[in-house]
């Protein structure tokens, strides 16, 4: 079975920053791998240390300096790489569901897997919709917020357990090839090991742009545009304790005993 | 083309909250469109539901009669038929995690733009505008679409439930699902987090989030606890650490608390974790990030490092 797992990079922020128009400014941010995604890669790798995933591939919308982060997810495990990026993306500060589906639409005709990973969500714009998104437009089945995957596949049938609210599991039968979002705490995420991130210089890392795909400029012109961004008012006004931990603790200790904690 | 479709929330023979302020956002929608509100309620007992739904506000209750359970593929097949028949201007879902199991699968049927996790929602001629969150409640933003037609997904807990029996004519539509096409079967439930604590019965939780960076700096935690003689919780990153057991994680998916005080200790304050333990009297911040959106909720807080102020904090209980 020939597993893809979608990697995307992420904007990490300081706890201080200003915003630029509508982004934060750069350098106030950083970029990690995508919380959610390192836990679909661990999930592929291990179906891969099974055998049962044969190919372990990783796509990713992004432009060059995402490749570090792509690195990571071959340092983990996966076997190749593919990247997506295009001049036509500069500038688009929001790229909407239904184009990152499309192009991932794209890489999966020409990959043809049998299983497709997505993370949940991504931490930065959390649109937590390009997985379903992308199955029902490549006539997949899906589940969203996968939180276990039994490994045997029998039938044809990945067999899965949904996140609901209130620590209630559903679990649901899913007919291959499928679109799975992976949620956090389906698995352990690995430490690359330093084997694996100088065996993962190695690994194959293809770039390709939006022709290469088949696909024209036309696709990044979505009905979505960012038109604002701010700091959020504080709904309520916190009572800061300032001082040393020795002071602030002493209030605090203070609120709880009139709270009524003895102890 | 000015109407809102507005679709139900249910599990286990219940409604639950969200659909209730869906009906309340989707008529501020429609005032604005001018159009009517529907509100549709797919599989279990939906004439029950259809009573519920009658609500102040809302035009027309749809009821899809299959099945008993959420499915998803019967979703997107009876939401995209409503859809054709009842073309409206926007159609509203709820961010939950069924919400997320069908809206873009919707959308992109439909060949509709999609915005999720709205907080917030205005229209402008054929503009809607949507308020969202970006890098975990850090900022806000706002997106404008300008397609005519869209869907959204509302954030749980944003509108106010809508309430008082309305007017709403009730209309059991005939959807005409494809069985071939359905390639998922919900094959049962499971109760996690259960156990030896139950957390929602605290009165004081000392909870703790990822500023703990290490399992082993979790003692420091402990030890506090057992000084305040409080129950020990946690945010998700330690349970999905392994670090705790399920039955404390607080939040959307584990348990909601409502103790007389809940100090949350390196808990950034994202929605999923709040939604746990907003109910709690009084919530007190432990972090170095003055900005966190725990903040926004918290009565107290203390900007500083937690390895500095829960020792001290301790010293002061022995
Ligand atoms: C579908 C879904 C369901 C979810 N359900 C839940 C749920 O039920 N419960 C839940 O909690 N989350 C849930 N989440 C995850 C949620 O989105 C957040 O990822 C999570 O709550 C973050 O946990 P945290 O606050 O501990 O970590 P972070 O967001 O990483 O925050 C850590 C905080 O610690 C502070 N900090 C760091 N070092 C120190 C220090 N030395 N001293 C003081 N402060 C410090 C930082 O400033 C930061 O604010 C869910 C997510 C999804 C997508």
């Amino acid at each position: 079975m020939k597993v893809l797992v979608t990697v995307a990079e992420v904007a990490t922020v300081d706890d201080e920053f200003e915003i630029d128009g509508t982004e934060i400014a750069g350098r106030y941010l950083g970029a990690d791998l995508n919380e959610w995604d390192d836990y679909a890669v661990e999930e592929a790798v291990q179906l891969q240390e099974a055998d049962i995933a044969d190919e372990v591939v990783t796509v990713t919308i992004g432009p060059e300096e995402a490749e570090q982060t792509i690195r990571q997810a071959l340092a983990k495990g996966a076997d190749r790489a593919i990247r997506v990026w295009d001049d036509a993306f500069e500038g688009v500060d929001l790229l909407d569901v239904r184009a990152k589906a499309e192009i991932l639409r794209a890489v999966v005709e020409a990959e043809d897997p049998d299983l497709i990973l997505t993370g949940v969500q991504t931490g930065d714009d959390s649109w937590m919709a390009t997985g379903v998104s992308l199955a029902e437009s490549i006539d997949f089945q899906w589940a969203a917020v996968v939180n276990h995957l039994e490994h045997d596949f029998d039938d044809g049938v990945a067999a899965v357990r949904r996140e609901l609210e209130g620590g209630v599991e559903e679990l649901t039968e899913v007919e291959l090839p499928a679109v799975l979002t992976i949620q956090t705490g389906i698995n352990e995420p690995r430490y690359a090991s330093l084997r694996g991130i100088r065996q993962a210089q190695r690994k194959e890392l293809e770039a390709k742009s939006l022709d290469d795909v088949g696909l024209d400029d036309g696709v990044v012109e979505g009905s979505l545009e960012l038109t604002a961004m701010y700091e959020p008012e504080a709904e309520s006004e916190a009572r800061v304790w300032e001082g040393s931990a020795e002071e602030t603790a002493g209030e605090l200790a203070e609120l709880l005993r009139e709270k009524g904690v003895t102890a | 083309m000015t109407d809102v479709l507005a679709i139900a929330d249910h599990r286990d023979g219940e409604l639950r909250d969200v659909s209730f302020e869906l009906a309340t956002a989707g008529r501020a929608l429609a005032d604005e469109t001018g159009g009517d509100v529907h509100l549709a309620v797919i599989s279990g007992p939906v004439d029950d539901f259809a009573d519920g739904l009658a609500l102040d506000g809302v035009d027309v209750v749809h009821t899809v009669e299959y099945g008993d359970e959420f499915n998803h593929d019967v979703y997107v097949q009876a939401i995209s038929q409503l859809y054709e028949t009842i073309e409206p201007q926007y159609v509203l879902v709820p961010n939950s995690v069924n919400g997320l199991d069908y809206a873009p699968a919707v959308a992109a049927r439909l060949d509709l733009p999609i915005v999720t996790d709205v907080v917030d929602l205005d229209v402008d001629g054929e503009t809607l505008i949507a308020t969202r969150e970006m890098y975990g409640g850090k900022v806000e933003t706002t997106t404008e679409l300008d397609a005519g037609t869209a869907l959204a997904t509302i954030r749980e807990g944003e509108w106010p439930a809508a309430e008082g029996a309305g007017e709403s004519s009730i209309d059991a539509f005939d959807a005409e699902i494809d069985e071939a096409a359905i390639g998922s079967t919900v094959t049962g439930f499971e109760e996690v987090a259960g156990g030896d604590v139950d957390i929602s019965e605290a009165d004081l939780l000392v909870s703790i989030g990822r500023g703990i960076e290490e399992e082993e700096n979790l003692d420091l935690i402990r030890d506090l606890a057992d000084a305040l003689d409080a129950t020990l919780s946690s945010s998700r990153p330690i349970v999905d650490a392994g670090w705790l057991p399920a039955n404390r994680q607080v939040g959307q998916s584990g348990k909601v608390v409502t103790p007389e005080v809940y100090i949350a200790i390196g808990i950034s304050g994202a929605v999923q974790h709040v939604a746990g333990m907003k109910g709690a009297d009084t919530i007190v911040a432990i972090n170095t990030d003055p900005n966190a959106p725990i903040m926004d909720i918290a009565d107290y807080a203390i900007h500083d490092d937690l390895f500095d102020v829960v020792p001290a904090l301790i010293e002061q209980f022995s």
